[in-house]
């Protein structure tokens, strides 16, 4: 009997395609979230807008937040670690969360550095915003990838950024020759043999989910028209007018993305989505994506 | 001979791998009029709360206990060993309640205790890889419920006529043993039809 295996790992991820992932704050979020077919809550003190408008150092949530869920929901509970803090992640594993996101929605612990996540029983997610940084983080045992996104913005235009280069990276990578891969994998910076795999398969070798400005169902459901195997929604449903109606309509319109009469039906009578920021507006320092090396 | 894989949430591709491998076609099912299409199907692993949400919203409770009825074969795996139980310990409502067991969910502890082993499974001559992931286990089984494998003593793998289920992922590995032993369940259902 082993725990802790890449396929144990990486398994968990995809029993997560065609779900939704939410960030909650506290215990009555989570329950709705649940109630309303999330396949797993991400456990924070403030989602990623509240840490926009609050500013400072945003860190690991207190751990009573984070149990506090644990104990009310039976779906995974998945907790951030700010990037590079090997001791965040040690905690959270030491909690019983079900994943950990290395996330960059956190300010940075490491500016070099990420975790070695090789060294953890529960696995990781991190963001990406191109092949090379997907890859790196699965080398250092990521077992998840998302873009990246712009996370708090609820504006979608760097998540879809982010999977359609990606993908298209992808396939370059796919047509390339064997002898050209050597060059592209100095190039993107990332290990031969992860580079082989995806040149051999075409695809990742861990799901790929959309993150980062998601806050409509049709937002939702772009992403998964754009090849993401599933979606994170962080301020989008509990920032909205009526989290528990938006938490529903994502849900469906994520498991029938190309369904457009059933995504203009949930769509009805929302209410206001969470506020936009317009992605011209941040400063370099606010922005999140550029977080991770 | 057609089978689907319920496409709601959840590994459904992995699936879709391991039903052609076996030899069978294998398609994605997202509503209920393509029931009429499939001869067998398999409800995968992903979230049993989700799943099973969805199932209700589009109708497919009644469609697949009649599907049951008609005596075609359904696989459920992990979350879909879930949906198939008549009773799930701790909950009040079932989902499709085709199987007479009990099971209970996440029985094996959080994702950190999650793990893979060599399982011995009656009809499979050589142990499978079980890939367990936050699995449930089938805690008791009530009449015509046959045990096909047992992991410290408690009940992974088992079939009543027509329906097969199992705690573990036999999707994740490139063994596609179990499922060829469902393709053979659906083979023999059309015969038996015919």
């Amino acid at each position: 009997m082993e725990t802790g295996t890449s396929r144990v790992k990486r398994g968990m991820a995809e029993m997560q395609k065609g779900g939704v992932i939410m960030d909650v704050m506290n215990a009555e979020q989570a329950k709705v979230a649940e109630a309303a077919g999330a396949t797993a809550v991400m456990a924070l003190e403030r989602v990623p807008s509240d840490i926009r408008a609050a500013g400072g150092v945003a860190r690991m949530a207190d751990p009573t937040i984070v149990e506090e869920v644990m104990k009310v929901v039976s779906i995974p509970v998945m907790a951030k670690a700010r990037i590079g803090h090997y001791v965040e992640a040690k905690v959270l594993e030491s909690l019983g969360v079900d994943y950990l996101d290395e996330s960059e929605v956190l300010t940075p612990a490491d500016e070099v550095f990420h975790i070695d996540k090789h060294d953890f029983t529960v696995p990781f997610v991190c963001g990406a915003k191109d092949l090379g940084e997907a890859l790196r983080r699965i080398g250092e045992g990521a077992s998840m990838i998302r873009t990246k996104g712009e996370p708090g913005t609820g504006n979608i235009v760097e998540a879809v950024r982010h999977m359609r280069h990606i993908n298209s990276q992808i396939r370059k990578v796919q047509n390339m020759s064997k002898d050209e891969l050597y060059a592209e994998a100095k190039n993107l910076g990332v290990a031969y043999d992860l580079l082989i795999g995806v040149h051999e398969n075409g695809k990742l070798p861990v799901v790929n989910f959309a993150a980062g400005g998601v806050a409509t169902p049709a937002d939702a459901a772009l992403m998964m028209h754009l090849g993401a195997d599933g979606v994170f929604v962080g301020s989008g449903i509990f920032k909205s007018d009526s989290p528990e109606k938006f938490a529903r309509a994502i849900v469906e319109a994520t498991t029938h993305y190309n369904d457009y009469k059933l995504i203009a039906e949930v769509s009805k009578n929302l209410g206001a989505p969470m506020k936009g920021i317009e992605i011209s507006k941040l400063t370099p320092g606010e922005r999140m994506q550029d977080r991770g090396w | 001979m057609k089978i689907g894989v319920l496409a709601l949430q959840g590994a459904v591709a992995e699936h879709i791998r391991s039903l052609q491998l076996a030899g069978a076609e294998a398609v994605t099912v997202k509503r209920v009029e393509q029931l009429e299409e499939i001869d067998g199907i398999v409800i995968p692993g992903g979230e049993s709360t989700t799943i099973g949400k969805l199932m209700r919203q589009y109708g497919f409770i009644e469609a697949l206990q009649q599907f049951s009825a008609q005596g075609k074969p359904l696989f459920g795996t992990c979350a879909g060993l879930i949906v198939l139980a008549e009773r799930i310990a701790g909950h009040d409502q079932a989902h499709l309640s085709l199987m007479n067991m009990t099971v209970s969910r996440n029985a094996f502890g959080r994702q950190r205790e999650s793990f893979e082993t060599d399982l011995d499974v009656k009809g499979i001559d050589e142990p499978i890889r079980a890939v367990f992931i936050r699995a449930p286990l089938i805690q008791d089984v009530g009449e015509g419920v046959e045990v096909l494998s047992v992991y410290h003593d408690e009940i992974v793998t088992a079939r009543q006529g027509h329906l097969l289920a199992c705690s573990f992922h036999p999707e994740l590995t490139d063994d596609y043993r179990l499922h060829q032993y469902f393709v053979d369940m659906v083979a023999q259902s059309l015969a038996t039809a015919q």
